[in-house]
């Protein structure tokens, strides 16, 4: 018998509240960057409320898919997020293997975001979903690498147990192969979280969009909800990184907690800054990148086999 | 060589309409074929409407080497064989004629409407005018493997209304043809019919850019036919602005650029700077693009001594604050690799097209008004003329770069020296019965306006060539083997105008 399990309820509900401050941050540091005042940090929040009040339109060619896509979206989102240790030790779910139902979540709400975009028949949609299934053929084989690594460093199959004191543990023995997994980690949510080099959030040209384009149909609460998940993404993305490059072994929970929290500001950070300090990969490149992500894992793995 | 050369026409010199040779239509699709083979290009071609049932077609020509200019012409009814297979430069003028005049060019290779409006220069009721200027026929690619993309008329951005349809395979551009027309005003019908005070203002309207570049070839021409020589400090003062539309313009492209490929720190700091040079034409004009400064017979507002130190200060601030920027820019790796090759225009395929201004200049074709057929200040000081051979985004970025350096050196130093004098004369009736060509080196490349007074000294036909008429057919053609991903970009390298070619 396990008691209901508060803690994780609550850490989970943090880190989906405060979600939505990750994009305000990382293009509050591109602004400061770059020599512009920019937009607030809660500046989501704002347009998440403002979607949310306003009505939907549907096109006439679109069906049910194309309603079911957002909310498909939403829910995997939220349950790869219960399955994240996000005190370092334990999940809301947990089990062996649930590293690839991790992945598995992510790419059905992909799966399903990409039929929506495909369901308008728009041949722009149709182009951005192209591009979003090339680019995640690539960025899914490179998370499953950095996986293979946490394993491989840890000796654990399930994301609750490898985090805490099993990490803690493997830096002293397995440091490069650590360091090198969290740079293709972060390669990874670079791509999943639609940023520069892969993706320009901020471009008005659905030519060049990849994410942005398959979702030009969707409006009003839909929209928020597609919106509000990209934001959940950086979130769950930035606590792998912030799992592996500072595993906390100690007991104190909120603390471990709090230092979750604060990784994830610095993680938004520094996607601000690799924004601010790099023009967009053209989009034929954007696959090289991917495979170098593959490439640090594999060497990571390497390493760690030797 | 040829009839022409002996004309005595150059830039901004009137001549006589009757001095210009009239062939028959064999002997005129060899002289200008013959021409533009022997280092000729054609500048503008156009039809004036003579009597019922006959069009006369005139082709000016300029020779950039030895800074002349040609023209010749001839009388045609509603079709004549099109010089078009003979002379690729000529296309898009016949399209151009074809919808205007209702005269058919036979035998041309496509024929379709250039903006889709209802004929303005033609004689009274073209019977056999059968050219469907609705109609615009989009070539397809029969294939289940290509997939064929529609972008506009209205765009997620703010720009101008324009339809482009690519035919493309995964993200490969196949094809992309270009349909514009959507800015449409009647430009060239309303400088022919307004007064003088009115159509200043319709050229100043002509491309919403280039105020300045039009307004002067504007009324360049009308001063030449007027016989109205302006002074040293009118013409420095055209001079300058010129250069100032040319920095604001070329830097914010820059900067727009950057902010297409997601180079942030350029595309704000161009984006500020540019600004700058928009305030200092606001210092100049009391308008930010410069409208309402220039008119026939000089300018209205005059320099006094007092703003000259400040407008020197700021520009020698503007180009200690721009270098920093345009390095960091240039010499980082990922913009670099990012422009390098994307919308590479050959060298040929530019000739054969007669483009002009940065993007010709970009592809190793030193054409510039400012250098080939010197008028006003640029007979004086001369500008640098910039260069580069890759033909690519890169090419066109890096000449953009090149030009706002020289300009800027330009400006400062043709600020701090103004001639002295009064800045306007007066400028009177017209000579009727004349020709003149006025070329000027607007920010995008050659600006053409040819005017012609009918006996009783009123305009009869203005023609507006706008550079961006040459460079819209080099858009669609240096498309093809790129990303459809890159279009925005090669599109923002080029950057012409729609409403300058829509007129």
């Amino acid at each position: 018998m396990i008691a209901f399990p508060v803690f994780p309820i609550f850490t989970l509900l943090i880190v989906l509240g405060l979600a939505p401050v990750l994009p305000g941050i990382a293009n509050r540091t591109k602004s400061a960057l770059t020599g512009r005042r920019g937009a607030p940090v809660l500046q989501l929040y704002s347009d998440l409320g403002k979607l949310w009040r306003k009505g939907v339109v549907y096109s006439r060619t679109t069906t049910v898919l194309f309603r079911l896509a957002p909310v498909v979206l939403l829910a995997t989102s939220l349950l790869a997020g219960g399955l994240l240790p996000l005190d370092g030790r334990v999940a809301l779910l947990s089990f062996p293997g649930d590293l690839v139902a991790f992945a598995g979540l992510l790419g059905l709400g992909r799966f399903f975001l990409v039929l929506a975009a495909m369901d308008t028949g728009s041949s722009f949609e149709g182009m951005g979903a192209s591009r979003e299934v090339t680019f995640a053929s690539f960025a899914e084989p490179a998370l499953f690498l950095c996986f293979t690594v946490l394993v491989l460093a840890t000796g654990q199959l399930q994301l609750a147990g490898m985090f805490g004191v099993p990490l803690a543990a493997a830096w002293p023995v397995a440091a490069p192969s650590l360091v090198l997994a969290a740079a293709g980690l972060f390669i990874v949510t670079l791509a999943e979280t639609c940023r520069v080099p892969v993706d320009d959030p901020l471009t008005h040209l659905e030519l060049t969009m990849i994410h942005e384009v398959m979702i030009l149909d969707h409006s009003g609460p839909d929209l928020a909800l597609i919106l509000y998940a990209s934001s959940v993404k950086m979130a769950l993305f930035g606590s792998l990184i912030v799992g592996v490059l500072a595993p906390r072994a100690h007991e104190q929970r909120v603390l471990a907690f709090g230092e979750l929290i604060l990784g994830l500001g610095l993680v938004a950070i520094a996607i601000g800054v690799v924004e601010s300090i790099m023009a967009r990969l053209r989009m034929n490149r954007v696959p090289h990148l991917l495979v170098a992500a593959s490439a640090l894992a594999g060497l990571a793995l390497i390493l760690l086999l030797r | 060589m040829s009839g022409f050369d002996s004309l005595g026409l150059r830039n901004r010199r009137a001549i006589p309409l009757g001095s210009i040779v009239h062939e028959p239509i064999d002997a005129f699709r060899r002289t200008v074929g013959d021409a533009v083979r022997n280092e000729w290009r054609l500048a503008a071609f156009f039809g004036l409407p003579e009597a019922p049932g006959s069009t006369r077609l005139l082709a000016i020509l300029a020779d950039d080497q030895r800074g002349e200019l040609g023209a010749t012409s001839t009388l045609v009814g509603d079709r004549y064989p099109a010089l078009t297979p003979d002379c690729t430069e000529a296309a898009y003028f016949e399209r151009e004629v074809a919808e205007q005049c209702g005269v058919t060019p036979e035998g041309h290779p496509n024929l379709n409407p250039v903006r889709r409006h209802p004929p303005d220069h033609a004689v009274a009721v073209p019977s056999a005018d059968t050219f469907d200027r609705e109609r615009y026929l989009f070539s397809q690619i029969e294939s289940m493997d290509i997939h064929e993309v529609a972008v506009g008329p209205v765009h997620a951005g703010i720009i101008e209304p324009g339809h482009f349809r690519f035919q493309a395979h995964g993200e490969e551009v196949l094809d992309l043809q270009i349909m514009l027309g959507y800015q449409h005003r009647g430009v060239e019908r309303l400088l022919e019919s307004l007064d003088r005070d009115r159509a200043v203002l319709v050229a100043e309207s002509i491309a919403g850019d280039t105020v300045i570049g039009h307004a002067g070839a504007y009324c360049s021409a009308i001063e030449a036919l007027a016989r109205v020589r302006k002074t040293p400090r009118a013409q420095a003062i055209r001079g300058i602005t010129l250069e100032l539309e040319r920095l604001a313009n070329h830097i914010g492209d820059l900067g727009a650029i950057a902010g297409d490929i997601a180079y942030q720190p350029a595309a704000a700091y161009f984006g500020r700077m540019r600004g700058e040079c928009l305030n200092i034409l606001m210092i100049l004009s009391g308008n930010r693009y410069g409208r309402g400064l220039i008119r026939p017979g000089g300018t209205l507002f005059d320099v006094p001594p007092a703003m000259v130190t400040d407008l020197r200060d700021r520009l020698q601030r503007l180009r200690s604050e721009l270098a920093p920027v345009a390095n960091l820019m240039l010499g980082h790796a990922s913009v670099q690799a990012r422009l390098e090759g994307v919308g590479k225009l050959p060298r040929e395929t530019g000739l054969e097209l007669g483009v002009v201004g940065p993007v010709a200049r970009a592809c190793d074709i030193p054409r510039d008004v400012r250098h080939d057929h010197p008028y006003g200040l640029f007979r004086f000081a001369h500008v640098p003329v910039a260069t580069a051979w890759a033909g690519d985004a890169l090419a066109r970025t890096l000449v953009r770069w090149l030009e706002v350096q020289r300009s800027l050196d330009f400006v400062i130093e043709q600020v701090t020296s103004l001639p002295k004098g009064p800045i306007r004369v007066e400028c009177g009736a017209l000579r009727p019965n004349e020709l003149v060509v006025a070329m000027s080196e607007g920010w995008r490349g050659e600006i053409v306006h040819v005017a012609i007074t009918d006996a009783a000294g009123l305009v009869r036909r203005h023609k507006v060539v706008d550079p961006s008429f040459h460079n819209w057919p080099a858009l669609a053609v240096s498309m093809p083997g790129n990303q459809i991903s890159d279009f925005p970009l090669c599109n923002k390298s080029f950057n012409l105008s729609y409403a300058g070619h829509d007129l």
